[in-house]
């Protein structure tokens, strides 16, 4: 019987991302559970073989590094080949990836060729009766599913961002480290990859930020926006913002927080002109505290938030910029 | 340039929360009364793509869809807007597929009505959300993908895609034929015309079922779901939200920023 656990660990540039530790956290929670050890595997280019030491730090019982040129860039197919290649190697009983771009576009066809159980954007996993079970939110956050595999054979999952505890650091664990030789079946492939184009936030970053301040449709339009890069600077704080907005072309897709955005857990997140759509709310749900500055009483954001401002953000941001500078300064 | 665009009907989601209801001992989500359903929303990003690349260079678009009696609206709906074939799957069979069960499905369709240049699709469902047909119909019909896109640009013998990732645009090239799904970013879709809608009118949709795909009925529907539901439910958000007030909306403000820096939360 299958009873180990494989992650599929990824890298940020130089660094190992932090989705790794957080599968690596509830890897080694659920490998309790079934008896058996952690892997990880970690794809990439130049430098993937050091980076994938960390992994064993982060409670691995074994990294596998896949290192080479071809994996600079990423591309579905090839990627897909090569970390299909470390399931059979490892013959886990249960497969976890990250809901990144990489993660979400390797994990289905890997269940699905090789006949396993697949649960999308998971926010909590365990062992139920010796099959892997999952909490999966759908209907965009407006309801939530528990799930649990049927195949007795591998169970594949894709955990959803800050969902799951990162792990400890354990400097001077031990584990082993290999490397996974990449065989590439040339004609297999038929795509490659060709560039990726950061777009860099100005400020601060908006998954690390401690205070995120977040435009919607309320805010009417584009140069609006500058009313909360007003107050982000004096807070200190990403600006974010709803699809709403993205779609009206007010604001880059990379800050759309949601479903479909990325997923904040600030200290304090200040949602203006904002509904508080159950998708927007998968993203800012983490937020300790939710202030929402909005006209109408009766808008759905005021049930999950801390504290409420009822008004029109023309008189209520400045003022409250204003007042917040004062206060910071002394 | 021959597409085929796979589309799903769902619930619409911008009903108001207090609508959404679940029946939590058949563990199904109640359709709202009064509310008919609608496109997926990336699907209709998809269907639009699709038509602005046959605007362009020519061909033909078949839209595809496994659902229930009001699916063919759907499909209507997509005739309308400037495709020109639909298909509709249905059959006792499928009942309770999962992604998989779906994708086998639609993938013996996709066999069945021949050649083509482009499978699109979009990119996450907005109901049950299983992120997982589009890439599962890529693997059993064998086809390289690129996934939540924000431009295609046809090239010889391959397409352009551009990615739109967390942090950037990823842009791969893909030879055809291939998978690709559309996110919202690539475009707004159009409102059918008068005109498409009475030529949709005139259209007949063929529907196919499990006998007709050839699919072994073992391989679909709820049997061959990989996953069991054990429990389904509304969260429930229990926090108290605290407004605050003042003479003016500016006083109001203050107190604000007074009550976030006592709490230390600024
Ligand atoms: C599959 C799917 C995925 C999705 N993913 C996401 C996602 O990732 N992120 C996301 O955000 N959405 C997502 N959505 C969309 C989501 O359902 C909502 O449509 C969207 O969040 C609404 O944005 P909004 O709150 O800015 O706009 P609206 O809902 O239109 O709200 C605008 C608010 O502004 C208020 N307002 C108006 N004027 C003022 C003023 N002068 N001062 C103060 N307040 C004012 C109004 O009272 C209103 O409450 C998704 C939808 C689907 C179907
Ligand atoms: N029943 C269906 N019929 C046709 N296409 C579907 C169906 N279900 C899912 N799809 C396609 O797969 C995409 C992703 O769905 P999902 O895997 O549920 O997230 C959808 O946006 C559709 O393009």
């Amino acid at each position: 019987m299958a009873k180990d656990v494989l992650i599929l660990a990824e890298r940020a540039g130089d660094r190992l991302a932090l989705v790794s530790s957080e599968l690596c956290g509830v890897g080694r929670k659920l490998a309790g559970e079934t008896g058996g050890a952690l892997v990880a595997v970690l794809l990439g280019g130049p430098g993937t073989r050091d980076l994938a030491k960390g992994l064993i730090a982060l409670g691995a019982d074994k990294a596998i590094a896949a290192e080479s040129d071809q994996l600079k860039g990423y591309t579905n197919t090839l990627y897909t080949q090569v970390i299909d290649a470390a399931v059979g190697q490892v013959s886990p009983a249960i497969f976890l990836v990250a809901n990144t771009s990489i993660g979400r576009d390797v994990a289905p066809r890997i269940a699905f060729r090789r006949g396993a159980s697949y649960a999308y954007d998971c926010t909590d996993l365990s062992i139920e009766n010796g099959r892997l079970a999952a909490v999966r939110p759908v209907y965009g956050g407006s309801a939530v599913s528990h799930v649990r595999s049927r195949t007795g054979a591998l169970a594949v999952a894709c955990t959803r961002a800050k969902a799951f505890p990162l792990a400890d650091i354990q400097e001077g664990r031990s584990g082993e480290l290999v490397s996974l030789e990449v065989k590439v079946e040339s004609g297999a492939v038929r795509m490659s990859f060709v560039e990726t184009k950061r777009v860099e936030a100005e400020g601060v970053r908006l998954e690390d930020a401690e205070i995120v301040v977040s435009g919607g449709r309320g805010l009417g339009g584009p140069e609006n926006f500058s009313y909360l890069h007003d107050l982000a600077k004096v807070l200190k704080a990403a600006v974010g913002a709803s699809r709403a907005a993205v779609d009206a072309g007010w604001a880059p897709t990379q800050i759309q927080v949601g479903q479909t955005g990325k997923i904040v857990g600030p200290n304090l997140y200040i949602a203006v002109g904002i509904s508080g759509a159950m998708q927007h709310m998968v993203g800012a749900g983490p937020s300790k505290n939710i202030v929402a500055i909005n006209t109408d009483p009766e808008a759905p954001i005021f049930q999950r938030a801390r504290y409420g401002v009822v008004g029109d953000y023309r008189k209520v941001i400045p003022a409250f910029t204003k007042k917040c500078k004062e206060l910071l300064q002394n | 340039m021959n597409i085929v665009v796979c589309i799903k009907q769902v619930q619409d989601p911008d009903i108001p929360p207090r609508d959404f209801k679940v029946d939590e001992e058949k563990m199904t989500v109640v359709p709202p009364v009064n509310v008919p359903p609608v496109i997926s929303t990336f699907d209709e990003n998809a269907v639009e793509a699709a038509i602005q690349l046959k605007e362009a260079k020519g061909g033909k678009i078949t839209v595809l869809t496994l659902g229930g009696d009001k699916a063919k609206d759907a499909l209507k709906k997509c005739l309308a807007m400037g495709c020109d074939e639909a298909i509709l799957l249905q059959d006792p069979a499928f009942d309770g597929s999962d992604a998989f069960g779906v994708a086998r499905a639609l993938a013996a369709a996709i066999r069945k009505i021949g050649a083509f240049d482009i499978l699109m699709c979009g990119r996450l469902s907005s109901d049950w959300s299983y992120g997982a047909t589009p890439l599962a119909l890529a693997e059993a019909l064998n086809l390289p993908s690129a996934t939540q896109l924000q431009k295609v640009e046809v090239k010889e013998g391959s397409l352009r895609c551009e990615r739109a990732l967390e942090d950037g645009v990823e842009v791969v090239d893909v030879s055809t034929p291939c998978l690709l799904t559309i996110s919202n970013e690539m475009n707004t879709a159009r409102l059918p015309s008068v005109k498409g809608i009475l030529t949709a009118s005139r259209k007949q949709i063929p529907l196919w079922k499990a006998s007709d795909l050839g699919v072994d009925p073992g391989s679909v529907g709820a049997g061959a779901a990989t996953l069991e539901i054990t429990k389904l439910y509304k969260p429930v958000f229990t926090g108290q939200c605290e407004f605050i007030t003042g003479e003016t909306l500016e006083e109001a403000a203050e107190n604000l920023a007074l009550r976030l820096r006592a709490d230390k939360i600024i």
